[in-house]
């Protein structure tokens, strides 16, 4: 078992034929995922990376292949609408990877998902990965490999940098899901601690966040209440400054809040492993093995 | 993007919301003319990007045109933490009978607008949130719904506005919630909202922050970037695509990922370091965009090493190797470098650096400790 992506992954790509949607289709291909469709208005008809065919809408790319998830790698200005039409298109799972989406067209995104079946993960986030099966993301499939840890982030090459080192020391994944440092996003800590909980392939978690928001906290409730297995974190942003965007546009310290203090202290509390540096966290979970 | 208060009171007031007939001076004279045209008493406000302005000598009263502009000339040039002021804004004085809060902003959390209003206005709302939590009033608006007035009679009745001021309050709210939205705001702030002597409410100030990410579609709101609130790093980052803020620390860091930005940040601390900065220089970052990271990494005098740290995955190690030499050629420096390169294609660039006799490193706790040592000159 793994969670939301697997062999039964039937994957979809909106902007097929755009260079960073070609090149990542061809990865994810070369991967072993199954990539049944591409979607690029227009260009109906036609195949993409070989033989991928192409549909002008995600309603037809249903249709024809039975797709059950999609990949995003539109413009940010049209992203907002390709996640929509995804949704009203029936597929289950959206992955988002486009980045610099507006927060109030987000907050209306989220707002039509939530009286969907669909869910979304992003946007702005590196996808999600389970070793062996499926790889729908933008991540370098060959430092992960298979195993019970399941990790979730809100960062992309922070996420890399622990999976590496996990795999180096021979710790496989069972899932790895980038969930995106946007402010307003798809799927929160929560929803994936909660699906790694109920996974019988996972026993433990590693969680990576980072300043700003409250996701942390809300997780760490979370942990407190409802997990029984062992979860690992590492919080980045102990240095920074408040008041300043440190780069993803939901990383910020505002009135005072969203400070890593507070999350590594709230986690702590509820008995989560906090790492002091990312390297730390491999080896935090190797005692636990 | 930060707009100055001169910005977002026409703004506010383009919505419909009530804000002072003033304008901007640049120089005394000018603000004479302007002082004249108003008429009475008038207030010299500096335009410059921080809190705090009124106790730092920025805000004045002027009680003739004569007055203004003195006082303008010696607000003009003064330096207000750090920035130096280039422009005032002349009000009309007015009457305060009570000053009101009210202020929008995205709640991540229960992903809506929240807008939010207290009796408590003029003062720091930070303040007034921590010490009288209950005297701030907020209500969570449906973004298929929009701010309905029922919401905003609610605010006014909950920080105790008289029946006849309800009507006019429920308006700005209304107003300035159409503007938050219409601009792609991620912060709209009226304190004070005052309530004048003739029972009228005027906006006095008014705070705006953008979402960058939204610029695209608001040319006329990209436009009014006051460069002169950026240094001249920070507009290079931009314009290069670079996201980088300066910290005053001696540890130089270029990163790829944000989240692996700040973790390099935080390890140096770790080691007993500290960071200049932090920057991101994105996703396949090519040659010249690592070369112009490094030119604004490297002039900051503070700066005393510099650490690569780079986890190639869109990005290819021997692309960032090559912008480190370039750079290196257009930049001749003496600071010591450390430099990481896992992932995509490393062993090529680890080879072209290996020519420029550069120090290496394995994992990110080594390269964290070498760029201590050398940064302390060991």
């Amino acid at each position: 078992m793994s969670i939301l992506v697997s062999k039964d992954t039937r994957l979809v790509v909106q902007g097929i034929t755009g260079r960073e949607g070609a090149f990542h289709t061809e990865q994810m291909i070369a991967y072993g995922t199954k990539v049944v469709a591409g979607v690029t208005p227009g260009k109906g008809g036609g195949w993409a990376v070989g033989n991928v065919p192409i549909f002008d809408t995600v309603q037809e790319a249903v249709a024809a292949t039975g797709a059950n998830t999609s990949i995003i790698y539109v413009p940010a200005k049209f992203a907002p609408d390709a996640i929509l039409e995804a949704a009203d298109a029936g597929v289950a799972l959206i992955v988002c990877i486009t980045e610099g989406v507006p927060a109030l067209d987000m907050l209306k995104v989220r707002a039509y998902l939530d009286r969907t079946p669909s869910r979304l993960i992003g946007p702005n986030c590196p996808g999600l990965i389970t070793p062996g099966e499926a790889k729908v993301g933008i991540m370098p499939g060959h430092i992960h490999a298979r195993g019970n840890v399941g990790l979730v982030s809100r960062s992309g090459t922070l996420t890399y940098e622990v999976v590496y080192a996990l795999t180096l020391r021979g710790i496989g994944q069972s899932t790895a899901v980038g969930i995106g440092g946007d402010p307003i996003n798809g799927t929160s800590f929560v929803d994936c601690l909660a699906m790694f909980e109920k996974d019988p392939e996972t026993r433990q978690v590693v969680m990576i966040g980072e300043i700003g928001g409250t996701d942390e906290e809300q997780a760490a409730e979370f942990i407190a209440a409802k997990m029984s297995k062992p979860v690992t974190s590492f919080i980045a942003g102990q240095t920074a400054p408040p008041g300043k965007r440190m780069g993803h546009a939901g990383a910020i310290i505002s009135g005072g809040t969203g400070t890593a203090a507070e999350k590594i202290a709230a986690l702590e509390a509820a008995g989560v492993r906090v790492a002091k540096h990312p390297g730390e966290i491999a080896e935090l979970i190797a005692e636990r093995l | 993007m930060k707009l100055q208060e001169f910005q977002a009171k026409r703004i506010f007031g383009q919505f419909g919301v009530p804000v002072p007939q003033g304008d901007v001076a640049t120089t005394p004279a000018e603000a004479r003319a302007i002082a004249e045209r108003i008429g009475g008493t008038v207030v010299i406000k500096s335009q410059v990007l921080v809190g705090g302005r009124g106790k730092a000598g920025g805000i004045k009263l002027a009680r003739s045109a004569q007055e203004a502009e003195e006082v303008a000339g010696r607000i003009l040039g003064m330096d207000i933490k750090g920035l130096k002021v280039k422009k005032v804004l002349v009000d009309p004085g007015a009457d305060i009978r009570k000053e009101l809060y009210l202020g929008m902003v995205l709640d991540r959390a229960r992903r809506r607008v929240v807008v939010m209003a207290s009796s408590e206005g003029g003062v720091d709302i930070e303040e007034v949130a921590a010490s009288t939590p209950e005297k701030i009033i907020s209500v969570a608006v449906d973004p298929c719904q929009g701010l309905r007035e029922y919401q905003a009679r609610d605010l006014a009745l909950n920080i105790g506005l008289a029946r006849e001021q309800m009507g006019k309050f429920a308006q700005i709210c209304q107003a300035l919630y159409e503007c938050y939205m219409a601009c792609d705001a991620s912060l709209a702030e009226i304190n004070p909202l005052a309530v004048l002597g003739d029972d009228s409410l005027m906006a006095l100030d008014g705070k705006m922050v953008l979402d960058d990410s939204a610029l695209f579609r608001h040319a006329d709101l990209a436009a009014m970037r006051d460069e002169d609130e950026e240094t001249p790093e920070e507009r290079e980052a931009r314009l290069n695509g670079l996201s980088y803020v300066k910290l005053d620390g001696e540890i130089g860091c270029m990163v790829n990922g944000a989240g692996l930005a700040m973790a390099t940040m935080d390890i140096i601390k770790y080691f007993g370091g500290s960071p200049a900065n932090f920057l991101d220089v994105g996703g396949g970052a090519k040659a010249d965009k690592v070369a112009a990271a490094l030119r604004i990494i490297l002039s900051d005098p503070n700066v005393k090493a510099v650490l690569f740290n780079i986890f190639g995955g869109i990005t290819r190690c021997d692309e960032v190797a090559r912008g480190i030499l370039q750079a290196l050629e257009q930049v001749p420096t003496k600071v010591p470098m450390v430099v990481r390169l896992v992932g995509t294609n490393y062993e090529e660039g680890r080879a072209i650096l290996a020519e420029a006799q550069m120090a290496t490193a394995e994992t990110l706790a080594e390269a964290a400790q070498k760029a201590v040592a050398a940064a302390c000159g060991a």
